[in-house]
């Protein structure tokens, strides 16, 4: 097995961005990708795209096609791939990818993901997101994906004491690390009282609990190891990938308020590279809500289970403490378009191992995790990078 | 023997007070509430419907007397309200209660008597042998146009009786009708709410074919008025059948157990199937009843009723006053919303 | 949904037919035609069940941002239940204030409408659930119909 290295990334403002198209938002991104790393299109040997719904939100399936085409890959008639996992579909798009690099088939490949979700009407967005759950046995039952994460903070809030304050703490820090990140939906500070006193969505989660539905692309360039050197000097490489699904609907698992399949995709992507908990420097999380990081954290094993919450609130997980988490501002305060959301993390680890993240720079970083998942973690992903 | 072999009823959990809606229109809630002696009537929530109440009405009567679908040989649904105007509610019954696919099955209307149409529909064929039992229900989720007098009695509810000659807890002596060409009240096809004939409901209308069936079926039955221990007629709002029954020489005792709508408005063709479950539900074998109903149109069709001993072997601890008793007052705006009298605009 | 995909499942959402697993004698809502926990042995082995409709709560929320459809019922409580045979399915509890619904409290089923297809399309309906012991009704108005003049 090779190693692969990230050589290049590009990444727009997640938000509501109304005068671009899915296929200008991929454009764009590819082109700032290939540029950082330094290639040109004649080398790039594959490309994999992440995207959850372009189905349902654009009535356009064959998106790897689309984005094939309209970044100008079509006349080399450049294999094409799309993945999707929900809101996890970025982050597997770079596992597949990885994988072909690290097996031998091909050295470059470029990664994007893109979405649209303000092409169609927050009720559709909405029920689009649900779409990652169990549509017949979940949403037609009138079970929407708040609904869903807010029974799993109800049974966390039962079991572990987790209070609603901790739960605040989580978007209070991630929008405080956003206002230090220009590329950020929600670049503003806002206090954990503001979070405590918004508007009800679903009982206990409130409306600042939640990640938006946005609009937004990422890319990164990989490139097998061996051969980075070749383009660019700062490359930061994937030392570790861990993948595992679960049941799909929420009713099935044994617990509420645990994410297995988080814990043994983050167990794989550690067992890959010998590394553990204690050998991250920062972590990305997938905080479609604020209680998906709290589990998150204690199923990556970073804290225990039942507290990772106060830990949070006592400041261990913002720039600055012990181990920083969401750094770009996570979902809730990045943004979250679905497909591109698994690869703008890896842009912000990258970002943070090369030295370049600015005011919010995590000093020293050396390691980072990404963790991306779908649905109500019935597919994880995580990836470990190592700087130089 | 042909009779009832069970019996149940439904009645929707949420309830909008006449003082409410007379509040909305600038009326005086307490006239109207008087006038028409309807104080309460249910409302149905918004996934409620003709075929969910009857789907629950008949469930509770199989339960009640252990029976299963492969007992059921018919079933006939009676409304004027059934959700599809094309595409049978009593094939959803029939597959909700097991009763698939060996069965007859159809819908009924006619006004607010549809299902006591379906009760004698039943009996012809128990009668005739060409099936064990057959299943009558009558339910409707009528809506009175807003501000309109329907709108202070308009319900919904419903009731189911399984009609077989075996294990009978009610045989019916006697069945007879009255029919004629009177146009008191219709809706026409397409329209979402009913009209009428105001004051004309009344005397040639509901008065005449009610007394009349009454009587008929009296003199068939060779029957006087103090036979009775309870008669249950029609029931648009809480004065006509007072005054149709006390025509017909009843006194309140006999009434007052089958009236229902002075709190829970009329629940068009559920009305007698509703009364008359209530008063299953407190019956004593030999116990005698008379039914009337009442449909626009117009028709009445009329029951002699004798309880037997069955009756005591049936499990009767769900009744019709403990679901009355549970029913919670709703504002009109939430009324409006459950009956979707709201105009939500176009969303695509 | 499309016609067919609701029909295939007509069953199922009507009257709570699931599966139940000779293997394991474990019992499956919705219906499934393999148990993961028997392996292919269980291909065989799995037969029609009727659930009781019986259950309680294991956690539930109340729904102030309704999913599509829903919107007439806000605010709704939307609970994940355990069937008394043992398998957990997504319900709404309806006729009950939201709020008061709390882990560990008994349900029944209801038959129930859960949507349309569009104002013309066809009509579904399925299960849902209500609180085991309703709520104390807040008041009732009885009147002495002996007294109404006529």
């Amino acid at each position: 097995m090779r190693e692969v290295s990230v050589i290049g990334v590009g990444i727009t403002k997640f938000g509501e961005l109304w005068d671009k198209s899915l296929r200008q938002l991929g454009l764009e991104t590819g082109l700032a990708a290939i540029k950082d790393a330094g290639i040109t299109s004649k080398d790039i040997d594959a490309l994999y795209i992440g995207n959850m719904a372009a189905g349902s939100t654009l009535q356009q399936e064959h998106v790897s096609a689309l984005m094939a085409d309209y970044c100008g890959l079509a006349a080399q008639n450049i294999p094409a791939t799309r993945v999707e996992a929900a809101s996890a579909s970025g982050g597997l798009a770079i596992r597949q990818a990885y994988m072909a690099i690290a097996g031998g088939f091909i050295d470059i490949a470029v990664v994007g993901g893109a979405e649209k979700m303000t092409d169609v009407s927050d009720s559709e967005s909405s029920y689009t997101v649900s779409m990652g759950s169990d549509e017949q046995w979940e949403s037609k039952a009138g079970a929407t994906f708040a609904s869903l994460h807010a029974m799993i903070a109800q049974s966390h809030m039962h079991e572990y004491g987790t209070t609603r304050e901790e739960m605040s703490a989580v978007s209070e820090k991630n929008h405080y690390h956003a206002s230090m990140n220009p590329m950020a939906q929600f670049p503003f500070a806002i206090s954990t009282e503001a979070v405590s006193n918004s508007g009800m969505v679903s009982s206990p989660l409130r409306m600042l609990d939640c990640a938006p539905n946005s609009d937004g692309a990422a890319a990164i360039v990989l490139c097998a190891t061996e051969k980075a050197k070749k383009y660019k000097k700062k490359a930061v490489k994937i030392i570790g990938s861990g993948q595992a699904s679960d049941t799909l609907s929420l009713h099935h698992r044994k617990k509420l308020n645990q994410m297995p399949a988080i814990k043994i995709a983050a167990k794989r992507a550690f067992k890959s590279c010998g590394k553990k908990p204690s050998d991250l420097d920062l972590v990305e999380i997938h905080d479609n809500f604020t209680i998906s990081e709290i589990i998150a954290l204690e199923e990556i094993g970073i804290f225990k289970r039942g507290k990772a919450a106060s830990r949070i609130l006592k400041g261990d997980t913002k720039l600055g403490g012990k181990i920083p988490v969401n750094t770009s501002g996570g979902l809730k305060a990045r943004g979250h378009a679905p497909g591109a959301t698994g690869i703008a993390q890896i842009i912000e680890l990258v970002q943070q191992l090369r030295g370049e993240a600015g005011e919010r720079q995590v000093k020293g970083a050396k390691i980072g995790m990404a963790e991306n998942h779908g649905g109500t973690a019935a597919t994880a992903v995580v990836h470990i990078l190592e700087g130089e | 023997m042909n009779g009832i072999v069970s019996y149940g009823a439904y009645v929707p959990t949420h309830k909008i007070e006449t003082g409410e809606i007379a509040s909305v229109w600038g009326a005086d809630g307490s006239a109207w509430a008087k006038n028409l002696n309807v104080y309460s009537k249910s409302v149905p929530g918004p996934d409620e419907d003709v075929i969910t109440i009857a789907v629950e009405a008949t469930r509770q009567a199989m339960k009640r007397a252990n029976l299963n679908g492969d007992h059921i040989g018919a079933i006939y649904t009676g409304s004027e309200s059934h959700p599809y105007a094309v595409k049978p509610t009593s094939t959803i019954v029939a597959e909700a209660i097991g009763a698939t696919p060996n069965l007859t099955a159809a819908d009924f209307e006619f006004a607010c008597k549809a299902g006591t149409a379906a009760i004698q529909t039943c009996l012809g064929m128990v009668g005739d042998r060409q099936i064990e039992n057959g299943i009558a229900i009558g339910v409707d989720t009528s809506q009175g146009a807003p501000g309109d007098a329907l709108e202070y009695s308009a319900s919904a509810g419903g009731g189911a009786l399984v009609i077989g000659d075996k294990n009978i807890i009610a045989k019916i002596n006697h069945t007879t009708s009255y029919t004629t060409d009177t146009p008191d009240f219709w809706r026409r096809e397409g329209q979402k709410y009913p009209r009428h004939g105001g004051r004309f409901t009344g005397k040639p209308a509901f008065f005449k074919h009610v007394v009349s069936c009454g009587m008929m079926m009296m003199q068939k039955a060779g029957t006087e008025a103090k036979d009775y221990d309870y008669v249950v007629t029609h029931q648009p709002n809480g004065k006509f059948p007072i005054r149709a029954a006390k025509t017909l020489g009843f006194t309140n005792e006999q009434f007052e157990t089958g009236l229902l709508t002075p709190r829970i408005g009329n629940t068009y063709s559920g009305a007698v199937f509703l009364g008359l479950s209530a008063i299953l539900d407190i019956a004593k074998p030999g116990d005698r009843i008379l039914a009337v109903a009442y449909g626009s149109g117009a028709g009445s069709d009329a029951f002699d009723i004798t309880v037997t001993d069955e009756i005591a072997k049936i499990d009767r601890s769900e009744t019709v006053e403990s679901m009355i008793s549970r029913m919670k007052i709703i504002n009109y705006a939430t009324y409006a919303k459950y009956r979707g009298k709201l105009n939500m605009g176009a969303t695509k | 949904m499309s016609v067919p995909r609701f029909w295939r499942e007509l069953d199922t959402r009507y009257n709570l037919i699931g599966s139940y697993c000779k293997i394991t004698k474990t019992y499956h809502y919705p219906r499934r035609s393999f148990n993961p926990e028997a392996g292919r042995e269980s291909i065989d082995s799995m037969k029609d069940y009727q659930f009781k409709g019986t259950g309680e709560v294991v956690s539930s929320t109340v729904v102030h941002q309704a999913q599509t459809g829903y919107e007439m019922f806000g605010p709704y409580c939307i609970a994940i239940i355990k069937l008394d045979e043992g398998p957990k399915i997504t319900t709404q509890i309806v006729d009950c204030e939201p709020e008061h619904v709390k882990p560990g409290m008994k349900v029944k089923s209801v038959f129930r409408k859960l949507g349309e297809d569009s104002e013309s399309g066809i009509l579904h309906y399925g299960t849902k659930f209500i609180l085991n012991e309703p709520e104390e009704a807040i008041n009732s108005n009885d009147e002495d119909i002996s007294n109404i003049e006529v």
